[in-house]
């Protein structure tokens, strides 16, 4: 599908100029260069484009992507694939908070850590985090899939609904709500073929497994009297 | 929303640069914080007290103000003016200058105090507040600045960080404390001296007071964790340090970035994203509630 790399220098040519050309390409490849921490590069793409970002890019990287399949070489900072509907984001580096937020579907890939609030009210995007996430991960998180490999910063999944999250590594403390759940065959199965279209290799079975122990944001049928 | 940057050098041939690359790193920051802005300049420490002064009308009559400082103090005053700022040494003591100019000269906001340490600030454009007061000429050792989008109190000159109120020690705020009246008051009693209503202002009369009652600056700001009530993220400059620290909750954006030759902190990574050697630096965002500290080898 690829036909040819269109490169685009920032120091060059404004934000707008390259977020203009990205939206209204319908394919290919495209590099961007000196991203020097600009907010909002490559937001908003709605086209099977394959887009890498050499550097560290500013707030909301690759926000409200559909299926574009962005890189960045470097971190990214807040909100970095706010509200991605799908494709996939990678992230060589570090994110800053709130990566994904109220994300609605697709993969983020981040290769560094994520600090606080990583997957904030996600509501079907999959996040795949190699190192640790900060304090009050998932939050709110409505659905769709948070794994960390490394450790859990404190109150993972405060107020979840029906988001699944894996943590390999140490979790600080959970959240309201939040509990461990059984990982059985199907999970580790799910879970794998997760890690494997993340391209990260690791053992399923060595996750925990989280998710809402659903006291807080429903009915309990059985205290119906009392409401 | 405020910005703020702070550079700490560690390859003294960079000093003479210290100006141009602060001035360059408050210029990307300027987005976060149009209305006012201010820096500190760290240089090799003098022997004697310099205290920067502002005039809050611009009327103020600086020679009257050495006059009665001279005999006050009973040593020299020379004053050097810089539009509506004066920088006044003195061989004598300066905090008691401070406290003398505070005192009398309803007039005059003093902004800072120390044998190393010059602030300055201003209202509007940051970028133009850098180029009014030279920031770009000026060297030095480090030097933290902000720009700032008011929040707790009025759009003056006097409530621009950065705020200094203990001897060569003063910080930058990105954030908003909600303690901040109540903690006044105890300040005040325990001997500080307040000159503005805003809320940044008794973080650095707190840290003042800290340092004042013995604490190192790592322990006065692992005080301020747990007296500080709000948010904020802050750059911390001393005679001879650096330092970061953001809240617990960590809202309020920071990065760090560190090579051989420097250290760099600001809101965002743009501010940092032209300094030399950055390909190279290792970067990080701090991590909440943790106290990140630079000294200068004596």
């Amino acid at each position: 599908m690829t036909i040819s790399n269109t490169t685009f220098d920032l120091e060059a040519l404004s934000l707008r100029g390259i977020n203009s050309a990205l939206h209204a390409a319908e394919e290919g490849a495209f590099t961007v260069l000196n991203p020097g921490g600009a907010h909002a590069l490559a937001c908003g793409l709605n086209a099977p484009l394959e887009v890498t970002i050499k550097g560290h890019t500013g707030y909301y990287c690759a926000g409200m992507n559909k299926h574009a399949a962005v890189t960045i070489e470097g971190n990214v900072g807040t909100g970095c694939g706010e509200n991605i509907m799908s494709g996939t984001i990678r992230v060589k580096g570090d994110a800053s908070q709130s990566l994904g937020a109220t994300g609605h579907g697709g993969l983020i890939v981040v290769e560094g850590s994520a600090s606080a609030r990583a997957g904030i009210s996600m509501k079907g995007v999959d996040i795949v985090v190699k190192g640790d996430v900060g304090h009050m991960s998932a939050f709110m998180a409505q659905a769709g899939r948070l794994v960390v490999l490394g450790d859990a910063g404190a109150d993972l999944g405060d107020s979840i609904y029906e988001a699944e999250l894996f943590v390999r590594g140490k979790v600080a403390s959970l959240g309201a709500d939040c509990e461990e759940k059984p990982l059985g065959d199907a999970d580790k199965a799910a879970l794998g073929a997760l890690l494997e279209q993340a391209g990260i290799d690791a053992d399923p079975a060595a996750f925990k497994r989280y998710g809402s122990a659903r006291k807080l944001y429903n009915f309990n049928i059985d205290h119906m009297d009392s409401y | 929303m405020c910005g703020i940057v702070g550079l700490f050098l560690k390859d003294t041939s960079l000093e003479p640069e210290l100006g141009r690359l602060t001035a360059l790193m408050l210029h990307e920051m300027v987005g976060r914080g149009p209305d006012s802005a201010g820096f500190a300049v760290y240089d090799a420490p003098l022997e004697t007290a310099k205290i920067t002064c502002l005039s809050k009308t611009g009327e103020t009559d600086w020679r009257a103000l050495e006059a009665d400082l001279e005999r006050h103090l009973n040593a020299g005053v020379e004053t050097a003016i810089f539009e509506d700022h004066a920088i006044l040494r003195t061989a004598g003591n300066g905090a008691e200058a401070r406290k003398r100019i505070i005192e009398t000269v309803p007039d005059v906001t003093v902004l800072s105090v120390g044998r190393a340490i010059e602030l300055f600030k201003g209202v509007g454009d940051p970028d133009a507040v850098a180029n009014r007061f030279g920031l770009e000429k000026r060297a030095g050792t480090h030097a933290i600045a902000h720009t700032r989008m008011a929040t707790e109190s009025a759009v003056v000159t006097a409530g621009s960080h950065p705020f200094s109120t203990g001897e060569d020690t003063c910080l930058v705020h990105n954030g908003s404390l909600s303690n901040h009246n109540r903690l006044r008051e105890t300040l005040e009693k325990h001997g500080e001296t307040f000159q503005t209503e805003n809320d940044s202002e008794v973080a650095a009369g707190y840290l003042a007071w800290r340092m004042r009652e013995g604490d190192d600056l790592e322990a006065a700001i692992g005080h301020a964790l747990e007296d500080l009530d709000g948010f904020f993220t802050f750059a911390i400059g001393t005679r001879d340090g650096f330092a970061v620290v953001r809240d617990p909750i960590a809202c309020k954006p920071a990065v760090i970035a560190e090579t051989d030759d420097w250290v760099a902190m600001s809101s965002e990574f743009r501010a940092i994203a032209k300094l030399p050697g950055v390909d190279h630096a290792e970067i990080w965002e701090p991590q909440p509630a943790k106290v990140y500290a630079w000294e200068r080898a004596a």
